[in-house]
């Protein structure tokens, strides 16, 4: 963490909770969950918020597909850490790792179906270069997703968007992969509350 | 469908209007990524063009020119949630423009 307060500056009762997740984990506390209880009456709790409805809300998209969105996002911003909790979280959820494997290294040969695949396009040119126009739209339009879908996969951009350049910014230790199963099973169980 | 409007406008009031360490010029002027002084634009520029490339001497040279740690950690946050937000409006009027040609 490139702030000391992000390690060691958290309240009394969120360090007894931080222990408490270490016990049960057995596993260091995950850097996103001590950026998220730094003064969450800052960001975290309203963060927590944003990111629960954009990822586990009632919507046509899979909680799967959801998980599959983030960790693109994550890619094109090359946010190791979250590269690696979603892909894991997405893996979980569909149980077909060589599918998120796919999506991730060449999303045009990926087996995905074609609105999926028009959205991660989207969102994809949308994270890198900050701005899509109408016709890109359309093409996700063409591709036969809705609106409302549409929507929910820019909710889920924007998520990943903030979190990623905050990972990236205070340097978020990337563990190994026993920590990232440990978080991916918690992600599901309980979402982002 | 997901609908994360309410929770966004929460999130975007507290951060820019609520109380803070920075000053809330500081924190808007970090959100929009305009009218920052070094060191800070360019740590603030890297968060939200490139993240990837913050250094520890960015952060250390913004501790240099006098701000505290929670400082840092609150126009940071604002520079990533407002870079979020240009691309979510972007995208969302491309989505209407999109839509009503139809």
């Amino acid at each position: 963490m490139r702030l000391a307060i992000l390690d060691k500056g958290h309240s009394f009762g969120t360090k007894a909770l931080f222990a408490f997740i270490r016990l049960v984990t057995r596993q260091p506390t995950a850097e996103i969950i001590k950026l998220i209880g730094y003064r969450p009456d800052f960001f975290g709790a309203y963060m927590k918020k944003v990111t629960h409805e954009a990822m586990r809300g009632s919507s046509a998209w899979s909680v799967g597909d959801r998980e599959l969105m983030a960790a693109l996002v994550s890619r094109v911003n090359a946010c190791e850490f979250c590269i690696k909790a979603h892909t894991a979280v997405a893996v979980r959820a569909y149980g077909d790792e060589p599918k998120v494997a796919a999506v991730l290294s060449d999303l045009e040969a990926a087996p995905i179906s074609e609105p999926l695949r028009a959205t991660l396009r989207m969102l994809g040119k949308l994270t890198r270069e900050q701005t899509v126009g109408a016709d890109d739209m359309r093409s996700v339009l063409a591709a036969g997703v809705p609106p409302q879908q549409i929507e929910d996969a820019l909710a889920v951009c924007f998520a990943f968007n903030t979190i990623n350049r905050l990972a990236e910014t205070f340097a978020f230790a990337v563990p190994g992969p026993k920590a990232f199963e440990a978080g991916a099973k918690f992600l599901l169980a309980h979402g982002y509350r | 469908m997901t609908n994360i409007g309410q929770q966004r406008k929460a999130l975007t009031e507290r951060i820019l209007d609520g109380a803070g360490t920075a000053s809330q010029s500081e924190r808007q002027a970090a959100f929009e990524n305009i009218g920052l002084a070094e060191p800070v634009k360019a740590l603030i520029q890297k968060v939200a063009t490139q993240a990837t490339a913050v250094t520890d001497r960015d952060i250390a040279a913004a501790r240099a020119s006098g701000l505290t740690e929670d400082q840092i950690f609150e126009i940071v946050i604002c520079a990533a949630v407002g870079q979020s937000t240009r691309q979510y409006d972007s995208a969302r009027a491309a989505l209407d423009a999109a839509i009503s040609k139809e």
